[in-house]
């Protein structure tokens, strides 16, 4: 004790000393680096592997698809190998001169205002209802489940009456036919599906019973057979004197099976309403109908919007499929397109695909972005 | 006041049942309209209906045959069975390829390698917002037709050719030996779990740790491999030869095949690698710390706590993403395999022109197949259930 | 409750549906005032559209004969592309009125699919296209290839009748669409395609390199190609038939797109018959007398459309052959109009 006490005090810190800057290996970039890319010797593997692999695949894809593509040309001799491009890229010059066809089909020329038109409204319903902050977006419904529909038929079948004359609907092709068959789908899968939804829920046990039926029967096969059964069956099920035209078939088809998948996203939301909501409404002594249709239904389609586009994100790739039934989608027409001996190069087939992937790849991942703002905005509200 | 009540609760009943009865009678009514309509229109037609033509002689070829079939001697019957087999063929290999590159991209996605996770990412967007008809079209024009043809062959160093016409490999040809080697196969399997069932009992009544892992695989692969070798190796590899038209014998794997399965797969495993995500991030980060403070090291860890917490989260959707794998194997039609749509509801459908009969025993061979695998899922999901208190 | 079931049914598709009576056609198609006529799509010289959506061919022509006939106006008919697989199925169902899609004439198609052929307009057979490079002459060296072929034709069926009876065994490719088929032959998928041989000449035209590629002189099956309506309407079917007779005959009596008018006053009865100058031949099918007149003014005789579609005056460059007149060594034998 007496020793410690001898001994002089020689320095006493007053200040607390500068701090010392983290070390430079684990802030800023270089940090981030090595903590995300470079923490272990297998880590460090991993990211040169994956480095490897984005620089194996690339560059060449960038090569084909823009640098050493052709961008117009009157026929496939400026898409061949020369002597000049030894390694053809895209061939973009026969997307361009066949673009009008992957759009419209066969649709007459002259008459084809009327499907930009019936883009036009179509985008503008979408984005009424879609646009979440949007005004009056009651009337946006109104105006996508009652007044679309029976504009774009008089728009693009026609209506002889008003003078557009009629559009037959083998005429019909291309992103056209893909859209209507999408759209359709998802108009006509709504109401169905939340009835096939509440008819499941039901406690009378012949509704409850058809609804499962019919729900598990179609969600149990493929597309494929269903359309087969549209096309192929359905002319026989009905009397003679009727005569359904090949894409109504198809739209009944992709209809049915788009609702019995709805239905499961409807109940799923369905099951998301608490309890108390059903009883708050029963005791305000609100019939089944008004309790559905003023308090549950509103709360469980608002929590289901992004499953719903996520089921349209799905009808929309499936529309894919009605080439079966020998109807001309946007991927069909590409397919038809390439077979044509003035285009019939090595890279055709590649380019349409190429064209097709971006075209699904913008529309798809537009939407299911749109799906989790959706999401997030949604539950950033139900925290609140 | 009673009788009130009771009136109104019987003018309910008797709502609720007329408004059944309704319902049975308008679907009743449409179904027998639809029957009435279709007998009427089919004997107008003068179309055969009924099942006899499943015993007609088929008369056409199919290109993937797993079942002995010809052209001349098999029936429609015989061409369903090969159909259906081809069908299960693609989606058996769809299902294991697709599982595990859905378990590495999912399991990727939550690297903390911040390249590995977005690269995982950026397969999942793309893949999963492209048709899979797009992606089946392109593998099989864009890739597998740009192979070489069949006089510029690629030669394998195993004793194989690699064309534009598939992948020809030798084939095993086994002799008699072969079946004691699969009984051995049996007997190790049968012995392992055995060793497994009985090292966990003794840790469970003694807490002292059995590694009986290795002696399991030594069962399992050495066993057989043993019986090989005694019995001589009885196994031959008939090579595939080129010759004037095509590649003769060998194992063919046909570019329909092989792009249906890498299509299947690859659609397949972006949407499994989100259900394993999704599974894995369910189970509460507090379970593995608490793993962690109980001392159990980090695959113990990942073995014992994360990952049955995470199966009973992922099976469920696995389930309905391998319904869907087997399901999306009908677009074969477009690209020329002979699954059970192409051969069934094509050339079935077209030679005997019955549509309905052809249309109604494919979608039952699909609907069993779901119904089978959902009833499975439900028993499964039950013996996995948390036991609540 | 059958009538319960149907207005049930009806209530349900009225709203959507066309309405067409199947038994009376002819009465449809006038209050109609088109035709509505089952096509190939694919098949150059005999369905093709172009881009614009004009149709050309020799089945298209066949149709558009028929609209004449009917309307005075070889315009007035829509072409429905059809497929191998739905082409029956869109006969029966009502939703084309004939189909005119080189389609071959079988006993169980005429029997069991609730089909009439009408008259045999193009008498064809099966045959083998191939690689140059393959040095192959005769389809009987084709042992061992890869065929690749359209599913559900006859085409699949006596493919493989064929090599059976040969003893030669093949791999076959089956597709579901034509289009498919050739572009996997194109591509070396295949050694050899096959369909029938008009076909052939016309999908060689497809290919990327035509001149790489060789028809094989075999010809391995009948294929008699032959316009079809439904069952049940056999007035219809009359005037289906009496259409492709009416163009034989007018061929065979000289009378062509160019020389009708002088024709009409020609003394040869049976010109006079043909062209409606005399009788009443034409009011027997629901027709105006001239009917067979208009088809000649706006499409031509037999020949004609022949040479125009498919023969020497079309890239496809098919000889007559079984085709010709009965007079020159054919097989097509011109009903009498009487």
């Amino acid at each position: 004790m007496a020793a410690m006490a001898d001994t002089p005090v020689l320095y006493v810190r007053t200040a607390p000393a500068e701090k010392l800057p983290p070390p430079v290996a684990s802030t800023g970039f270089v940090g981030w680096l090595r903590a995300s890319l470079f923490s272990s010797a297998g880590n460090t593997i991993l990211t040169l592997a994956c480095a490897a692999l984005i620089l194996w695949v690339a560059p060449p894809l960038l090569r084909f698809l823009v640098i050493d593509a052709v961008w117009s040309g009157p026929n496939r001799e400026v898409c061949l190998a020369s002597a000049a491009r030894p390694e053809p890229g895209a061939c973009w010059a026969f997307v361009r001169v066949w673009l009008s066809y992957f759009i419209y089909g066969f649709y007459p020329i002259a008459a084809r205002w009327r499907v930009d038109l019936f883009f036009a409204a179509l985008a503008f319903g979408i984005g009424w209802l879609g646009w979440l902050s949007a005004p009056r977006r009651d009337v946006g419904a109104l105006y996508f489940f009652a007044v679309l529909p029976v504009l774009s038929f008089v728009l693009l079948y026609g209506f002889p009456a008003i003078g557009l004359p009629t559009v037959a609907t083998n005429l019909w092709g291309g992103v056209l036919v893909t859209i209507v068959v999408a759209t359709v789908g998802i108009v006509a899968s709504l109401p169905i599906g939340i009835l096939l939804a509440l008819g499941r829920r039901s406690e009378l046990p012949a509704v409850r019973w058809f609804a499962i039926g019919f729900i598990e029967f179609v969600r149990g096969v493929p597309l494929i057979t269903v359309l087969f059964m549209a096309s192929v069956m359905l002319p026989l099920f009905v009397p003679q004197q009727l005569e359904p035209d090949k894409l109504l078939r198809a739209l009944i088809g992709v209809a049915l099976f788009a609702s019995a998948y709805m239905a499961e996203v409807v109940r799923g939301g369905l099951a998301a309403v608490p309890r108390g909501q059903y009883e708050a409404a029963r005791a305000l002594a609100l019939t089944y109908w008004r309790m559905m249709g003023l308090v549950i239904l509103p709360q469980a389609l608002r929590a289901t919007l992004p499953n719903i586009v996520n089921t349209f994100i799905g009808l929309f790739k499936d529309t894919t499929l009605v080439f079966v039934v020998g109807i001309f989608d946007f991927l069909r027409t590409i397919e038809a397109a390439r077979g044509d001996p003035k285009w019939a190069t090595p890279v055709t087939a590649t380019t349409g695909y190429a064209f097709a992937a971006l075209f699904y790849f913008v529309c798809c991942y537009g939407m299911s972005r749109y799906a989790r703002s959706v999401e997030a905005r949604l539950s950033r509200s139900d925290r609140r | 006041m009673n009788s009130a009540i009771n009136s109104v609760r019987h003018s309910r009943q008797a709502w609720r049942i007329g408004l059944q009865l309704l319902l049975v009678a308008v679907i009743g009514g449409l179904i027998y309209g639809a029957f009435v309509n279709a007998a009427d229109n089919l004997e107008r037609a003068h179309i055969a209906s009924g099942f006899h033509f499943w015993n007609n002689s088929a008369g056409f070829d199919i290109s993937q045959t797993l079942i002995p079939y010809s052209a001349s001697t098999s029936t429609f019957g015989r061409a369903f069975w090969v159909g259906l087999l081809n069908t299960l063929l693609a989606s058996a290999l769809g299902v294991v390829l697709a599982t595990l590159l859905g378990f590495t991209i999912g399991i990727a996605r939550l690297s903390r390698n911040w390249l590995v996770a977005r690269l995982a990412g950026g397969y999942v967007e793309l893949v999963r917002n492209i048709p899979l008809l797009l992606q089946l079209l392109f593998w099989y024009n864009a890739v597998l037709k740009s192979l070489p043809e069949l006089h510029d062959s690629i030669a394998l160093p195993i004793g194989g050719f690699l064309n534009n016409r598939g992948l020809f490999l030798p084939r095993p040809v086994f002799a008699s030996g072969i079946a004691a080697v699969g009984a051995a196969l049996l007997v190790g399997i049968v012995a392992a779990i055995v060793l497994h069932v009985w090292a966990r009992r003794r840790r469970e009544r003694t807490g002292a740790p059995t590694a009986v892992g290795w002696w399991m695989a030594a069962l399992i692969v050495g066993l057989p491999l043993a019986t090989f070798a005694l019995a001589g190796f009885p196994v031959a590899f008939e090579l595939p030869q080129m010759s004037r038209f095509n590649v003769i014998g060998g194992l063919e794997i046909l570019p329909e095949f092989a792009a249906l399965v890498v299509a299947l797969s690859v659609y397949t495993a972006a949407f499994i690698a989100e259900v394993v995500r999704a599974g894995i991030l369910a189970v509460p980060p507090g379970q593995s710390e608490a793993a962690q403070a109980l001392g159990l090291r980090s695959g113990t860890t990942l073995r014992l706590i994360v990952v049955p917490q995470a199966m009973r989260v992922i099976v469920p959707p696995l389930t309905s993403q391998y319904l869907n794998l087997i399901k999306n194997s009908s677009l074969a039609v477009a690209i020329g395999y002979p699954d059970l749509v192409q051969i069934f509801a094509g050339s079935v459908l077209n030679i005997t022109g019955q549509a309905v009969e052809v249309i109604a025993i494919t979608m039952a061979v699909y609907l069993t197949i779901s119904l089978v695998t959902s009833l499975l899922m439900n028993l499964y999901g039950r013996m996995t259930a948390v036991a609540e208190r | 409750m059958k009538r319960i079931a149907t207005a049930l049914s009806l209530a349900l598709l009225l709203a959507f549906s066309a309405q067409a009576a199947r038994a009376q056609t002819l009465q449809t198609v006038k209050q109609r005032g088109q035709l509505i006529c089952g096509a190939n799509g694919t098949l150059a010289g005999f369905g093709l559209p172009d881009p614009q959506g004009n149709w050309t061919g020799f089945d298209v022509d066949f149709c558009r004969a028929i609209a004449a006939a009917i309307f005075n106006d070889p315009t007035k008919v829509k072409f429905v592309p059809l497929t191998a697989a739905n082409r029956f199925t869109a006969l029966q169902s009502g939703e084309i009125d004939v189909l005119a899609r080189n389609t071959t004439w079988t006993m169980s198609r005429d029997t069991t699919l609730g089909v009439d052929f009408a008259a045999v307009t193009f008498f064809d057979g099966q045959g083998f296209i191939v690689h140059k490079s393959l040095k192959v002459s005769s389809a009987l060296e084709l042992n061992g290839a890869s065929v690749c072929v359209q599913q559900g034709t006859t085409t699949e069926l006596n493919l493989a009748d064929y090599f059976r009876s040969h003893h030669m065994t093949l791999k076959t490719v089956t597709f579901a669409t034509a289009d498919e088929a050739v572009k996997a032959y194109d591509s070396g998928r295949c050694d050899s395609y096959t369909t029938d041989s008009s076909g052939l000449h016309g999908e060689r035209l497809r290919l990327t390199n035509p001149d790489d590629n060789i028809v094989l002189p075999e010809i391995i099956s009948k294929e008699p190609l032959s316009p079809s309506v439904r069952q049940g309407d056999d007035s219809w079917e009359d005037l289906v038939r009496w259409v492709h007779e009416a163009m034989l005959d007018a061929e065979e009596f000289g009378v062509t797109k160019s020389n009708v008018d002088e024709q009409l006053k020609s003394a040869n009865p049976e010109i006079r018959r043909l062209l409606g100058a005399e009788g009443q031949f034409g009011q027997s099918l629901g027709l105006t007398n001239d009917w067979a007149y208009r088809i000649i003014k706006h499409i031509g005789n037999y020949g004609e459309s022949f040479d125009r579609n498919v023969g020497e005056g079309s890239p496809l460059k098919i000889a007559r052959g079984l085709n010709a007149l009965w007079t020159k060594g054919g097989l097509q034998y011109g009903l009498p109009v009487r």
